[in-house]
């Protein structure tokens, strides 16, 4: 019963500090939201599940070629942010954005946008492997297909092993690209996941708490991996781990309660921080 | 006394035994302070008691009433003349004992009516008095000599809640037993009636023959009478009006069951899923006089504008009807199905760029097909079992044809109409019926058997 349809709001052009100042409640964020280099730019976002305020005036810059980590205690928004950026949000019943998300100078809350191939821009990894009930060469293969990325079998078989590859997950299931994806272990499908996230070649990458239900070693290669994909994408990750954000992000924003508390180097977020808030939950007296 | 004075003691001896039981529970215990002593909660060996004062006497009453009758039957039978049972065939007998009952009982008796019958009845009237009454002490006794056995074994560590729990699950594995048993004896009697039929024709005559015309000659110089019983033709008249209806039913239910599952808003779903399941609760004989008046009328009128020669019943309208029928059983299961897949297997596909449709068509539906398949086939095992339908609105004759505009003839058709009316029991005509009906039944439990398979198979994948 997902309804595509839904009210977007447009806010066109750069966010005023007085467009900023409208947003109820938001508090004022510590820090720098914005980045030299930025490939997607969001500016006062405001989002609604009916008449419940969920994200409150966020804004912030994901850079290129970095990894932003998003943390904070369980039910500030986060995940709604996240969905936010490729509009995954149209999916849900009764969910309202406003405010202002580009990538690269687009607006993708545009009324005339279609979300349809801005999600193959913007790819997500969700927090539990999701592996479409096909083999794991299907699994790989489903978005160049539709998007007809490839002209022959050897190409796409090309592709299909090179996004393993990069996923680290070729040696494992080389033998066995045939059979079904949901046969593997939990590990290997968060793999398989983000294997398909990366065969369309998405600008910008969303992990929502991808290694929430993996153990150290899974846990391990998906951090390396996340590194190595900095080299072409954008990532922003949503964690709870506290030392995930700091291995494998360059930049940290703290979400409290729907607002954007603090960003800034996850250095210093973590060893400086400036806010009460921030502190308090990274020394873990709170969340 | 009557037997129901029997049942109303039975049961107020069980309300009597439940709360002396519960009270000697609480006694035994030393006194309700004490309860926490006992193995199980005092109802329990209340529950206890009723149970030994109340299942073996209805036993014993059960039994009783099941064999008193023959048992007086053989002793009035005895105490006959011999001369009169002398030369008697066992028909006869059964008639000579069906009189003494009638004229015991008071009703109207086929023959003359002799001191001897006379004095049957009346020993058998005598005999039956007797019966009921040892009968009410005897099942009164059994349940007071119940009531006293629990009485007695009431004690704190009896463990008196896995007794009764014990004695339910037997009562459940009878009563489930009686489902199963009566299944089983239906299938058995089928099966043999249809070997007696296989006796006076032969199975491969049955199974490839291609000339139907069950008619047994009444006399011998009867014209085209000798009787045919080829079933191939009813075959492929079942099949053709079966794949009409699928041919309706599959598309329509399943693109209904994916515009509601996937696009519909909440509220148009909300009104149309059980507007389409109303479909389902039409009785077959109103679906049955809509095709035979409305539709087939239709279809013959529209046919001889095209130039077409229509037959007044055809395949064609009995498989339309037949076709929307079964339409809620295709979409209500295709909807449950298409629902159980995962909403995050949907995200997955958005996520990646997919639009609604490719989710739908590359994701949704092949996740879901195996269910879909077994619905398709529980419809299919339905259409084929479909009688009334097909009576009113394909027609009888049993023609070999393949043109749904033809008036063709089915299974379930032809064991209706073998068994309507006057006829012998064991002639090859009504025998036939059960054949077709083994046929039948063999064919749809097989799809079922194959539907559910295929049901459970998918359920394994997301549970
Ligand atoms: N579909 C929805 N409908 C209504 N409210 C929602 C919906 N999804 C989330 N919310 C609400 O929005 C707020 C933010 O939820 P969100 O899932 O973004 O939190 P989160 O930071 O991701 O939490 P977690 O760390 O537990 O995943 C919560 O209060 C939640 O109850
Ligand atoms: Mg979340």
């Amino acid at each position: 019963m997902s309804t595509m349809a839904e009210v977007i709001e447009p806010t066109a052009g750069t966010i005023s500090a007085a467009d900023l100042a409208s947003s109820q409640h938001s508090r004022a964020t510590v820090g720098d939201v914005t980045v030299a280099d930025p490939r997607m730019t969001c500016r006062g976002v405001d989002v609604w599940y009916g008449a419940k305020q969920a994200i409150k005036g966020v804004s912030l810059d994901i850079g290129k070629h970095e990894v932003v980590s998003m943390i904070g205690p369980s039910g500030c928004g986060k995940s709604t942010f996240l969905r936010c950026l490729n509009r995954m949000n149209d999916t849900i019943d009764g969910c309202r954005v406003t405010g202002s998300i580009k990538l690269d100078d687009v607006d993708i809350y545009d009324a005339g946008l279609d979300p349809v191939p801005l999600r193959a821009q913007v790819g997500m990894v969700f927090q539990k492997p999701n592996p479409f009930p096909k083999s794991i060469y299907e699994n790989i293969a489903y978005g160049p297909r539709i998007h007809g990325l490839t002209n022959n079998k050897a190409e796409l078989d090309d592709l299909v092993e090179t996004s393993l590859r990069k996923a680290g997950l070729w040696e494992e299931v080389k033998d066995r690209l045939d059979q079904p994806g949901t046969g593997l272990s939990g590990g290997q499908q968060q793999r398989l996941c983000i294997a398909r996230t990366i065969a369309v070649s998405p600008e910008v990458i969303l992990m929502d708490e991808p290694c929430s239900a993996l153990d150290p070693i899974a846990t391990a290669i998906i951090e390396e991996l996340i590194d190595e994909l900095r080299e072409h994408y954008s990532i922003a990750i949503v964690t709870h781990s506290m030392q995930q954000a700091a291995r494998v992000s360059q930049r940290t924003a703290y979400f409290h309660l729907g607002d954007l508390i603090e960003v800034g180097e996850t250095n210093d977020i973590f060893t400086n921080p400036k806010h009460k808030l921030t502190e308090d939950y990274i020394t873990g007296r709170f969340g | 006394m009557q037997a129901w004075t029997l049942v109303v003691f039975l049961l107020a001896t069980m309300a009597v035994a439940y709360h002396l039981g519960r009270k000697r529970a609480i006694v035994r215990a030393g006194g309700a302070s004490r309860i926490k002593d006992l193995h199980s909660l005092p109802a329990y060996y209340g529950l206890y008691a009723a149970l030994w004062a109340g299942l073996p006497a209805l036993l014993l009453m059960g039994l009783w009433v099941g064999l008193q009758d023959q048992i007086l039957i053989t002793l009035v039978t005895a105490s006959l003349p011999p001369e009169m049972l002398e030369g008697l065939s066992d028909g006869r007998v059964g008639l000579l004992i069906n009189d003494i009952k009638n004229l015991a009982t008071g009703n109207i008796v086929s023959m003359d009516v002799t001191p001897a019958i006379q004095v049957a009845a009346e020993q058998y009237t005598r005999l039956r008095g007797i019966f009921q009454w040892a009968m009410w002490l005897a099942v009164a006794a059994v349940a007071i000599g119940g009531l006293s056995f629990a009485w007695a074994s009431t004690e704190p560590r009896m463990r008196a809640r896995n007794r009764v729990e014990g004695a339910v699950k037997v009562m459940m594995i009878v009563f489930s037993s009686i489902a199963i048993l009566t299944t089983l004896g239906i299938v058995l009697s089928v099966v043999f009636e249809s070997l007696r039929f296989f006796d006076q024709v032969s199975p491969l005559e049955f199974f490839f023959g291609t000339r139907w015309s069950p008619q047994i000659a009444l006399r011998a110089d009867q014209v085209g009478a000798s009787g045919a019983f080829g079933a191939i033709p009813l075959f492929t008249g079942t099949l053709m009006v079966s794949v009409i209806a699928m041919l309706v039913a599959v598309p329509i239910g399943l693109l209904s069951a994916i515009y509601l599952s996937e696009y519909a808003a909440r509220r148009v779903r909300a009104l149309a899923k059980p507007v389409i399941e109303v479909l389902a609760g039409i009785p077959t004989v109103v679906y049955g006089f809509f095709a035979a008046l409305t539709v087939a009328p239709f279809i013959r009128s529209l046919g001889a504008s095209l130039g077409l020669d229509v037959a007044s019943e055809s395949a064609l309208a009995a498989g339309l009807v037949m076709g929307i029928m079964i339409i809620p059983f295709v979409s209500s299961l295709s909807d449950d199905v298409i629902n159980a897949v995962p909403q995050s297997l949907r995200d997955g596909s958005y996520a990646l760029g997919a639009t609604q449709s490719e989710t739908i068509r590359r994701v949704i539906l092949p996740a879901a097909l195996p269910g879909i398949v077994g619905g398709v086939l529980l419809a299919v095992s339905r259409a084929i079992g479909e009688t009334m339908i097909v009576v009113m609105a394909a027609g009888l004759a049993a023609n070999l044809t393949a043109n749904p505009l033809d008036s063709v003839t089915t299974v379930t058709v032809q064991i209706v109409t073998l068994l309507t009316g006057d006829q012998e029991f064991d002639s090859a005509k009504t025998l036939a019926a059960f054949a077709l009906g083994l046929t039948l039944f063999l064919v749809t439990l097989s799809l079922n058997v194959i539907a559910l398979t295929v049901v459970r198979k998918y359920r394994e994948q997301y549970e």
